[in-house]
């Protein structure tokens, strides 16, 4: 039997009984519906996140001292995504002892070691909360002493003045850079009268005196992650050369976290590989702490597994709509067969074969999955698009993942249609047209 | 004029090998020629419906051959029995069995769907069998648009679509008035005289088994009467003293 003249059939038997097959469509329409929204904001979160990391620096290593567990000692050295994880035990620097940080003579060891693969090392050291004072005016900052490699890796636009320069840091000059809040809150409108004044900075209830070298722009969005981390909180930084900033609380010159910034050129994972190694043997016998060493790349890895763990999770569910949905279709084929058993038993008196009447209902099924599976498309890409939208980055489903999602609901009727047709293939057509 | 129906000793039964074992017909042979308009009668329970389901190649026979147009019925597989319905036999039922959502035109071009015409020539031919039962104007109708009657005649319209070598007419007046089933009646003999097609009317009413050519009437599984009127019995002496 003609395909055509099946589909026009199918689509006749929907139109005289639209409430039904719309009912029936529902659960494929929820089921690819969320199919295509998860792909649509999946994409978009995608790009947010591909975005985020990119403007914080793909080529960034970061080396932290880290508490070891039991199966760290297993996978230290291997340069998984899961490495990452540890990232977020934190050393606690009250139970360290000067044995377990890294020294600024590692860090030095280790750059000479490998300078042809690194571009910059940003060392930071948070003072803490600090008063600026300019008599009367007064402003509240967090005080960060930070190397030279900081500004390399984390641009900040300089609005007045200038940046540190190398006798900042050799001579570990106060000088600080503030921000052009922190300026306005000083100094008023003109931030331009900030440069070069020498104002008291008072760091748990001790007071220096420092001098403002340049103003800056707090940037919107991109910048560090510190300096987000600070403007998030309603306050702003204020640098300092790093081993300037340490004078000022007498902090050794040892760290629980850098950062390295890997050359253009070179691999930043291969450069975590020679890191991790390198500060291998400081800590070989050092049972509490050891080195952990994780590039952005495995951060995103990580992401994306988690975010590959959530798209699977919401997928079952969808699945389960549309397994609902499937059955929902097969109950109601099943319903239209009994009803139209004198139709089937006609044609089959008129000389349908079996494998006739089963097309004409496989093609039924697989119509309501089709125009259900059209329906959740659509649907999906106003919700994706929605959802998107919200999250700041619009995206669009994949063309084949439409395609994907029209193939798949129409299989759905294959495969919840079957059982019907084949029930009003195998009428005895004799009881079939005695049916009342 | 050519044996188009050839029935020997044929046997029915239900239920085969179960206790309830049932034998509807117990022997029946039957033989009908081309042209020829015949009918069978007989109460309910006589097996008179077992019969036309077997002649309508909708069953086969327990026991016993049935060559259609010279096809042997009861050796075919289920897939070509379903052909021999389709361009052998055209059913005509007492209700009509329209498809329903489904236009007079598109009704009649069914079985020649089934048949595998073309559209063109589907299209051509079920307008060409409108015609003829005078049903043109009613062609784009839906079945619930027509009367029963109207019905009727669409539906010997789509009997005729593959030009088959019988009709097959269970009770076709049986739900009409008597001017619509006149109507109807007067139709099949149009059939009958001008394209010298072969019918089977299966009836109750002995007025309308007594216009056709021959009545057999069957009770209790058998045939216990074969009678030929106008004369067409001669026909049928000549071909049993022949012995073709």
């Amino acid at each position: 039997m003609l395909l055509a003249e099946n589909i026009s059939l199918a689509i006749r038997a929907l139109i005289s009984n639209k409430m039904r097959a719309f009912l029936t469509m529902l659960g494929i329409i929820i089921g690819i519906a969320a199919v295509i929204a998860i792909l649509t904001v999946g994409n978009s979160l995608n790009r947010s996140v591909a975005e985020t990391m990119q403007s914080m620096g793909a080529n960034d290593v970061f080396v932290t001292v880290a508490q070891r567990s039991d199966e760290e000692e297993e996978t230290s050295n291997s340069s998984s995504a899961l490495d990452g994880i540890h990232y977020g035990t934190f050393a606690r620097s009250s139970e360290m002892t000067d044995d377990d940080y890294i020294t600024g003579d590692m860090i030095r060891a280790m750059y000479e070691q490998y300078a042809d693969d690194i571009y910059a090392i940003n060392i930071s050291h948070t003072v803490g909360s600090a008063s600026l004072q300019n008599g009367e005016k007064e402003s509240g900052v967090s005080l960060m002493g930070v190397s030279v490699g900081y500004f390399v890796t984390n641009s900040v636009e300089m609005v007045e003045g200038s940046m540190f320069n190398d006798l900042d840091f050799s001579e570990e000059r106060k000088t600080i850079l503030v921000s052009v809040d922190t300026a306005e809150d000083l100094f008023g409108e003109n931030v331009k009268d900030a440069v070069g004044q020498d104002i008291e900075c008072e760091v748990d209830g001790k007071s220096v005196i420092v001098t403002i070298a340049g103003v800056y722009k707090q940037n919107q969005g991109g910048g560090n992650s510190s300096m987000m981390m600070t403007s998030m909180l309603g306050g702003s930084s204020a640098y300092m050369p790093l081993r300037a900033a340490m004078n000022i609380d007498h902090s050794e010159d040892q760290y629980t976290y850098f950062q390295v910034s890997a050359k253009a050129d070179s691999d930043p994972q291969a450069l975590a590989d020679k890191i991790r190694d390198f500060y291998k043997p400081y800590y070989r016998n050092n049972s509490d702490y050891r080195v952990s060493v994780i590039t952005y790349e495995s951060l995103l890895e990580m992401f994306y597994t988690l975010l590959g763990t959530i798209t699977t999770a919401i997928s079952i569910i969808a699945g389960i709509a549309l397994l609902v949905g499937g059955i929902g279709v097969m109950n109601i084929m099943l319903v239209s067969v009994t009803e139209r058993t004198r139709e089937i038993g006609t044609r089959k008196a008129l000389g349908a074969r079996n494998s006739s009447i089963r097309a004409q209902f496989i093609v039924e099924a697989m119509i309501i999955c089709l125009i259900g599976g059209a329906f959740g498309v659509v649907l999906g890409i106003g919700l994706g698009a929605f959802a998107s939208n919200l999250l700041g980055y619009p995206a669009k489903p994949s063309i084949p993942g439409i395609i994907i999602a029209l193939l798949f609901s129409m299989s759905i009727g294959l495969f919840f249609g079957y059982f019907p047709a084949n029930k009003a293939a195998k009428m005895n057509p004799i009881d079939a047209l005695r049916y009342e | 004029m050519g044996e188009i129906i050839r029935l020997n000793n044929i046997i029915k039964r239900f239920y085969v090998g179960q206790p309830n074992e049932l034998e509807i017909l117990h022997g029946i042979s039957l033989s009908v020629n081309e042209g020829e308009f015949t009918s069978i009668v007989g109460p309910s329970g006589s097996g008179k419906s077992t019969l036309m389901n077997l002649i309508g190649a909708l069953d086969r026979p327990t026991e016993g051959t049935y060559y259609l147009d010279g096809i042997d019925v009861e050796a075919a597989a289920d897939a070509d029995l379903s052909d021999i319905r389709n361009r052998k036999i055209g059913f005509v039922f007492q209700t009509y069995n329209l498809i329903p959502k489904t236009t007079a035109l598109s009704n009649v071009e069914l079985p020649m769907l089934y048949a595998g015409v073309s559209k063109g020539e589907r299209r051509r031919r079920a307008v060409q069998l409108l015609d003829l039962v005078e049903m043109s104007e009613r062609a784009k109708h839906l079945p619930e648009e027509l009367s029963g009657g109207q019905k009727q005649r669409v539906a010997i319209a789509r009997a005729m679509a593959n030009d088959p070598a019988i009709i097959l007419a269970d009770e076709p007046t049986g739900a009409l008035d008597t001017k619509t089933g006149r109507l109807v009646m007067d139709l099949f003999h149009k059939l009958n005289e001008e394209q010298n097609k072969t019918i089977i009317l299966i009836t109750h009413s002995p007025e309308l088994a007594s216009e056709t050519d021959r009545i057999i009437s069957i009770r209790d599984g058998n045939i216990v009467d074969d009678e030929y009127l106008n004369g067409k019995q001669i026909d049928l002496n000549q071909w049993k003293k022949e012995g073709v």
